[in-house]
């Protein structure tokens, strides 16, 4: 086998390389072909490595593109991103999309008149997927007297068991507040919730202002939360792998974090007895949804001689054997339905929520980035006391107005 | 010119060129870049750079409040840099350039912070300022000002603060070190005569070390500037610019327009003018110092 038939995979996964080591050694043996996986971590120094190789053509075979979707967009408009649709329509024992959530492929999806001018079609296959919702811890609830097995589902119950815990002393919520995605995820469930998912996008659209009455609402939980008492010092500008140690450590009754949790978790505390729930509903008039959908996706590189191979090295990636195996030693929830049998409870909880899940990778409608961190970094303004909801409402639109303007 | 004279040319320029080439490209051709992709609004990923013209340059000074108030963050932070910090260094270069026992391990331990990782540094805060669990205010409840606790680093009264106490405590070491060795290199005679002619230490410190030390102040003072004007690795490991807008700085918002809106373009923009104003900054220093010294 020659070593220029050797298939290089990028990826950012650190949790996962000896789990990646040993399918490259199983394909090897499968198929005889070779393949590479390169390690760049963090996340973030992987990101600019292949932006900076896209503009080099010296991508890899196999890699992932993190990011928004207009990044994704971007690099396949720019000629980076094989179009995966034909192979993923194409199995043998049916189609290969078959086999694969839904939800997860439609991350990777555009659809016909996208906002970014994207050729309609598949062309990412996701490697696992996740969501990300609220985790409790069922010892401190049992401690505070309450019923472990009967979490909040709603507002009212939320933040009538905040009460009770901060009577037994016990901290109430914490989350990587400092991480402006994650005050964005949250108050997305809720705003999805209150007003629903066509007047959310509406609102991106600009045909409802940040300051109409349900959009102030959902700012006012925050002012509610604050108010309470229900987040724990410092959360405000809290990294989440600070927040994860919080929860892990017992420090905190609730936590708002995403299903790759749960492999965190049992490092930092194997005892930790917890469970996930939804954010609690504010009104039953729509339902919660919360994001989730693929949690890490492969491209294939459209620019390489060897992408045949690399579309079959994917396919048996996320065959059902490869992703049980994936499942099993990586704790997280498998692309592939056929392999959901073999997950843990907790994860099986996280995966019961899959279809509430939306993601911002899958609107048809994208906010722009300067109204979003207006409006995320004014909901840390709202948890330090600093303005009220209706003062970063009005903010919001006012650069809302501008961006407007502006496209 | 004989075939000698050439050669011995040519071998001069030989030499030169891998310095010569490494400074092209590393540190030329990035230069050149950064203006000409800052007036297009490329999105750090597509081939295509296109061209916007002073578009960037425009929003940016009259319509990015944003930008404008991390540069008055870290103004602050510089400022108190450059007072507090620094006075603290020439205060402790001072007492280190008298022959006191043990001179040399308070050199080592006053020069420790500067070689910690800024990340490391800011982990180390963060340990320090936590709301429930922080040093600080076990300390203060300690001393009977619990009621002074909170979670500093993210409170808008005091985040920014915390920060730039982060920040000096990491720096003061290298004005401290360039202070002493200034401070050592004033002849010892000077001293000797005033105190024979019964000075006292203000005015041995008024009339012979401070004159003696005005380059060294300057120099100081310029890279105390360039470099809290340029605070970056403390504020990511510790507020990542929160809470709200309270402790952003440019480089905190540059890194957010690159990376997290993509707008390369305009982040290279941004790039340029706080770049025009360090060089304005740094100008008007050099020259007031120049004015100073003739004076």
């Amino acid at each position: 086998m020659k070593e220029t038939d050797a298939i290089t995979v990028w990826h950012w996964m650190s949790d996962r390389e000896d789990a990646f080591e040993e399918l490259a050694s199983r394909f090897e043996q499968e198929t005889g072909t070779k393949v590479h996986f390169e390690l760049y971590a963090p996340s973030e120094a992987y990101a600019q490595r292949v932006k900076a190789s896209a503009q080099t053509h010296t991508l890899p075979d196999v890699y992932g593109v993190l990011g928004e979707k207009r990044d994704f967009a971007s690099f396949i408009n720019s000629g980076y991103v094989l179009d995966l649709t034909p192979e993923l329509g194409a199995g043998e024992n049916g189609a290969w999309k078959d086999s694969l959530f839904a939800r997860a492929l439609a991350v990777n999806e555009f659809l016909p008149g996208n906002e970014y001018g994207v050729k309609p079609g598949i062309y990412g296959v996701p490697l696992d997927v996740m969501t990300i919702q609220m985790v409790y811890n069922q010892s401190l609830y049992e401690k505070a007297g309450l019923d472990p097995k009967r979490p909040p589902e709603t507002w009212q119950e939320f933040i009538a068991h905040c009460r009770v815990l901060k009577e037994k002393g016990i901290p109430r919520f914490v989350s990587g507040f400092g991480e402006i995605w994650m005050i964005d995820a949250l108050a997305s469930n809720f705003a999805m919730n209150i007003m629903g998912e066509d007047k959310v996008f509406a609102t991106y659209r600009g045909e409802v202002p940040y300051t109409d009455p349900d959009w102030v609402k959902v700012l006012a939980l925050f002012k509610e939360m604050t108010d309470e008492g229900v987040f724990v010092d410092g959360a405000v500008t809290m990294v989440n792998k600070t927040a994860e140690q919080t929860f892990a450590n017992e420090r905190a009754a609730y936590a708002f974090n995403g299903s790759w949790c749960i492999n965190v978790y049992k490092g930092m505390n194997p005892s930790l007895k917890y469970g996930a729930i939804l954010p609690p509903k504010v009104t039953p008039a729509n339902p919660m949804r919360i994001w989730g959908g693929a949690g890490s996706s492969f491209v294939v590189n459209a620019q390489s001689p060897r992408k045949d191979k690399a579309v079959k090295f994917l396919r048996w990636l996320t065959s059902d054997k490869t992703q049980a195996f994936l499942a099993e030693k990586t704790e997280n929830l498998p692309s592939n339905k056929n392999s959901l049998s073999q997950i843990t409870p907790v994860l099986a909880q996280f995966a019961d929520d899959m279809d509430n899940s939306t993601h911002p990778n899958v609107y048809p409608v994208h906010e722009k980035p300067a109204v979003t961190e207006a409006f995320d970094k004014g909901i840390q303004s709202i948890l330090i006391g600093e303005k009220t909801p209706e003062a970063v409402a009005e903010e919001v639109q006012r650069i809302k107005e501008k961006e407007q303007k502006k496209s | 010119m004989n075939f000698q004279k050439i050669r011995n040319l040519l071998g001069n320029y030989v030499f030169i060129l891998p310095a010569a080439l490494l400074f092209f490209t590393f540190s030329l051709y990035p230069f050149f870049k950064v203006f000409e992709l800052s007036v297009t609004s490329w999105d750090g990923i597509s081939p295509v750079e296109a061209k916007v013209g002073l578009a960037n340059f425009k929003d940016l000074i009259f319509d990015n409040p944003v930008f404008w108030l991390s540069m008055r963050n870290a103004c602050f932070v510089t400022f108190l840099a450059l007072t507090v910090q620094n006075l603290l260094a020439l205060f402790l270069a001072l007492i280190c350039d008298r022959d006191i026992k043990g001179g040399n391990v308070y050199r080592v331990i006053f020069y420790l912070p500067p070689v910690l990782s800024g990340i490391v540094v800011g982990l180390i805060w963060n340990w320090i300022y936590d709301g429930s669990y922080g040093l600080l205010n076990h300390f203060l409840a300690f001393i009977g000002l619990g009621d002074l606790s909170r979670a500093w680093l993210s409170d808008g009264k005091t985040a920014l603060l915390s920060v730039a106490v982060i920040h000096m405590w990491k720096g003061f070491g290298w004005g401290f070190v360039i202070l002493l060795a200034g401070l050592q290199s004033i002849p010892r005679e000077l001293y000797e005569a005033a105190r024979v002619d019964g000075a006292s230490s203000w005015i041995v410190f008024k009339n012979i070390t401070a004159p003696l030390m005005i380059p060294v102040f300057i120099l100081v003072s310029i890279l105390t500037i360039l470099g809290t004007m340029q605070i970056f690795d403390i504020i990511i490991a510790t507020t990542g610019g929160g809470p709200g807008y309270h402790t952003e700085v440019p480089i905190t918002r540059i890194v957010s327009t690159m990376i997290g809106t993509g707008q390369f373009g305009y982040a290279c923009a941004m790039g340029v003018v706080f770049g025009l104003i360090l060089l304005a900054i740094s100008m008007i220093q050099i020259r007031v110092s120049k004015m100073m010294r003739q004076v």
